[in-house]
């Protein structure tokens, strides 16, 4: 993993543990990003951030809270610029393409790029209804293939079991971790091939947290997931990368272990040691 | 477990066919047509305040304001209608504005909005906001000119002729004051909801008791709130006819009312009466411009100053958070 | 340092401002019940009065009568002729053509309106429309009747070609007019109370802004919308200087739009001054307002819950 020097732009840091990390040394990379900065109206709240963020793998976003990681989380499917009064500057690179200027339309940077959210958001439809709303606004209209791929995304979320037989009911009918868990298969039914989580389990109660943290767990092997959590155990449990901000600054990045086993910088030890936050 | 069973499921994944999407159009129907609505209504508000503008700008001048009618409306001001319009408003204003406040600090202050009274006044509020000014104007006549006024006839003037059990301003006003009583509530309580608990609390910490609070410290708060309400009820209040056509308006009067059941004139009415009882319209068509000109000044200054001071009001709550 | 002696305070000023405030908050319940109450009893000899019930009874007001000797039986309103007819038929047919006509014209700019201006708007066109829209409110109906008797009514005659000057066209879409506002501003704030997580996540989903306006907002606000509907055709049944203005107040039984009509509410206000109090037409009168305030009652508490509930299900979703 690769973090650039705030302070030196030229030198890039290398986080990366070399041996004890496990690591296939041809891992690749799904996204990169360059010398971010954010600002909501004259505020800067992204300061020069620069991550690698690599396939198929699960990295964790963590800090006290207001230290700008939900605001970069949103930066990586563009759902920043739904907030009227904001603008970046830097790149955000997916599979080498830069997001913010080689696709016209934001929207279809989306469904590669997959999001869900703190709150549990169903839409007031059905259980089906709402896993297939992602097919339907994306112009797919036969109306099998949508069925099938309902079927596929609930059960990908460890719902299906629960709800086969009453898809047809209000998706308000469901629990709060049984919502997420939709949110979650809605998220899946596009087929994203990156999924962004915005604290997707603060809301939830442990038992339902923990099917959650499970489900993350799965999708792994078949996603890259970037997760932001102020929970350490959490991060510590489901990421392989972990990422730690402060104050709109990346301070230190690289694998979960080390993060938490070895840190590089004073401010990280202090956070995760549980001297502040 | 269901472990398991995820696992079959993600290694299925391949099995699902791949998912092409289409690229999507720019929206540029509901757009166009949603602008077209915006449009038409735009175009509809600019013909016509532009022709009553046209129309009425000649007409005004100080003589039109300051004189009576003239000639069966021919010539002549409009000076008794303005004059009643206002003296109308007036006791309008006096009668709903107590009873408005009154109610909106009740309903804020002295119950909780789940409580069933406090339900069922908001219902009768927006209720009465939607009865049809025309059942007002039967309600004044049966209810004020007949019973009441009939009544007062009845007790302290068995003698004479009908005294107050006939159309007069007080009964226009009064039909009026209850028309426009939700408006005023609301305005009161959107004030009232801004005012910060700490206030209150302040008040009461201090010794003060519910009314002293109330009277010093909550009212002065929603001035600005009750001031916009008030002036909208004007400003509704003015525009009206079907509810004091039959409770007080009168076509023509050689004199000013002077007392509280003595006829009027009335803008609005005014109108109504030149546009659809004139025997020669081209002839009154000049003056009746001039007049609904005058009618439509009148509400939309009112209601300027009222949107002002409310958008006022606003600005300060946010910059206060 | 002075000892402070407080005054006590006056209990009984205290009691009598207590009891003025919650009396005063009684007078809105009260005047919908006296409302009732004296409309209402205006409206009761026609059902009890034997001498009322000759010329209006029942049937007589609802079904076809044969008012002549061997001519053909009808439905008509004609309560000053010699024969006193009180056919409700042709009024109803009236009332509905007018605020048909309205609602048509009504639904489509108040609703469109308020689409553009909760998710298509820039802020500068936002300044625009809602401004406008409340001085479309303030223009006092007798105004908006004048503009349709004077302006309208001649504009459409020319362009369309029509017999009768004034018809239930030209006093529909002056209505029509009077009820955009009433629309417009329940649908918008419908709109803009559908919380953000709601449009967040149908954005992460790929939707673009239309689609998500289209898809998400427009069905999750659609119970508010039809309650602004609801509210607007309820303006437009008992409007009344619009119509009574406009409408040409021809009491015909047709379905011709380009035909006059005459509507309750113009009904009463046309003839409630010169009936004599007491008499069979007086209490006819008085019956039709009845109708018109029980109509808007139910329409105005059915829109009412509507708005309650989607409120407090949009709102419960935000917490």
């Amino acid at each position: 993993m690769l973090v650039r020097n705030n302070t030196n732009n030229v030198r890039i840091q290398s986080v990366e543990a070399p041996a004890t990390g496990g690591m296939e040394p041809a891992e690749q990379h799904k996204m990169l990003v360059e010398d971010l900065d954010f600002f909501y109206g004259e505020v800067q709240v992204l300061f020069d951030i620069s991550l690698l963020i690599r396939l198929n793998r699960v990295t964790a976003l963590i800090g006290p809270s207001g230290c700008g990681k939900s605001t970069f989380l949103r930066t990586l499917n563009r759902m920043n610029e739904t907030i009227p009064g904001t603008r970046m500057s830097g790149k955000v690179l997916l599979d080498g393409h830069n997001i913010y200027e080689d696709f016209d339309d934001p929207s279809s940077i989306r469904t590669r790029v997959g999001m869900v959210f703190q709150q549990s958001n169903p839409f007031p439809k059905s259980i089906f209804d709402n896993v297939a709303y992602g097919l339907c606004v994306n112009g797919i209209k036969d109306k099998r293939l949508i069925r099938d791929v309902v079927e596929w995304s609930l059960q990908q979320a460890a719902l299906w079991d629960e709800v086969r037989g009453k898809l047809d009911n209000s998706a308000f009918t469901l629990s709060g971790g049984q919502q997420q868990r939709l949110c979650i298969a809605r998220a899946l039914a596009i087929r994203p091939e990156v999924i962004l989580m915005d604290e997707p389990a603060s809301a939830l109660d442990p038992v339902s947290t923990a099917k959650i943290e499970d489900l993350i767990g799965e999708l792994r092997k078949q996603y890259t997931i970037v997760i932001v959590t102020h929970n350490m155990q959490q991060a510590a449990r489901v990421s392989d990368y972990t990422a730690f901000f402060y104050e709109g600054k990346l301070i230190e990045a690289g694998q979960t272990k080390q993060i938490f086993t070895r840190p590089q910088m004073k401010k990280t030890e202090d956070y995760v040691t549980g001297r502040f936050g | 477990m269901s472990c398991m069973a995820q696992q079959t499921y993600v290694s299925s994944r391949a099995a699902v066919p791949n998912l092409e999407f289409r690229p999507k159009g720019r929206g540029i129907v509901p757009r166009g047509l949603t602008f077209a609505a915006v449009l038409i209504i735009l175009l509809m508000l600019a013909i016509i305040m532009g022709n009553i503008l046209v129309g009425g700008m000649g007409t005004i001048s100080w003589e039109f304001l300051t004189h009576p009618p003239e000639q069966g409306m021919k010539a002549g001001g409009v000076f008794p209608a303005i004059f009643g319009t206002v003296a109308l408003v007036i006791l309008m204003v006096i009668a709903v504005v107590p009873i408005g406040v009154f109610t909106a600090i009740y309903l804020q202050e002295y119950t909780s909005p789940t409580s069933w009274t406090t339900r069922l006044i908001r219902v009768a509020i927006n209720n009465l906001a939607g009865v049809p000014s025309i059942v007002f104007g039967l309600f004044g006549l049966g209810f004020f000119i007949a019973f009441v006024g009939g009544g007062i006839d009845t007790l302290f003037f068995p003698e004479e002729g009908p005294v107050w059990g006939q159309p007069a301003i007080i009964w226009a006003s009064l039909t009026l004051a209850l028309l426009t009583l939700p408006v005023v509530i609301v305005s009161t309580e959107e004030a009232l909801r801004t005012i910060p608990r700490e206030l209150r609390e302040g008040s009461y910490a201090l010794g003060g008791t519910r009314l002293q609070t109330i009277w010093r410290i909550i009212i002065p708060q929603a001035l600005p709130g009750i001031l916009t309400g008030s002036i909208l009820a004007v400003s509704r209040g003015a525009g009206e006819v079907a509810p004091i056509m039959f409770t007080g308006a009168a076509y023509y009067l050689p004199y000013l009312p002077g007392k509280l059941n003595d006829q009027f004139m009335e803008l609005g009415y005014h109108i109504y009466i030149m546009a659809t009882q004139s025997p020669d319209i081209e002839a009154t068509k000049p003056i009746l411009y001039g007049t609904v000109l005058v009618l439509l000044l009148l509400t939309f200054s009112l209601n300027s100053v009222a949107i002002l001071i409310r958008s006022r009001m606003r600005r300060s709550r946010v910059g206060a958070q | 340092m002075e000892h402070l002696r407080f005054k006590s305070k006056s209990r009984w000023r205290e009691f009598a401002g207590e009891k003025l405030i919650s009396i005063s908050a009684f007078t809105a319940l009260l005047s919908i019940l006296l409302i009732f109450v004296f409309v209402f009893k205006e409206a009761i000899p026609i059902f009890v009065d034997d001498y009322i019930k000759e010329d209006a009874s029942l049937d007589k007001m609802l079904c076809q009568q044969e008012f002549y000797e061997g001519r053909e039986a009808k439905w008509s309103w004609q309560p000053n002729s010699e024969v006193p007819k009180f056919s409700l038929l042709p009024l109803f047919i009236g009332t509905l053509k007018a605020a048909l006509v309205a609602m048509l014209f009504a639904i489509p700019l108040g609703v469109g309106a308020a689409i553009y201006s909760s998710e298509f708007a820039s802020r500068r066109m936002g300044e625009i429309i809602k401004p406008a829209i409340e001085t479309f409110a303030a223009i006092p109906s007798v105004v908006l009747g004048f503009f349709a008797l004077m302006v309208l009514s001649s504009f459409l005659q020319q362009v369309m070609g029509l017999t009768f000057r004034l018809n239930a066209m030209n006093a529909g879409i002056a209505l029509g007019l009077a009820i955009v506002p009433i629309i417009f501003t329940v649908a918008e704030d419908a709109m803009t109370s559908v919380p953000g997580s709601l449009r967040d996540a149908a954005i992460a989903l790929g939707a673009t802004p239309w689609q998500v306006s289209l898809t998400t907002v427009l069905p999750a606000a659609m119970p508010g919308i039809f309650a602004g509907i609801v509210l607007g055709f309820g303006r437009a049944v008992g409007e009344t200087m619009i119509v009574l203005m406009a409408s040409g107040n021809a009491a015909i039984i047709s379905i011709s739009v380009a035909d006059s009509v005459r509507t309750f509410s113009a009904t009463i206000a046309a003839e409630l001054g010169e009936v004599v109090f007491g008499d069979t037409h007086y209490h006819v009168l008085f019956l039709i307002g009845l109708l018109l305030f029980i109509f808007t009652f139910v329409v105005n508490l059915g829109g009412d819950i509507v708005l309650t509930r989607l409120k407090e299900r949009l709102q419960g979703r935000t917490t």
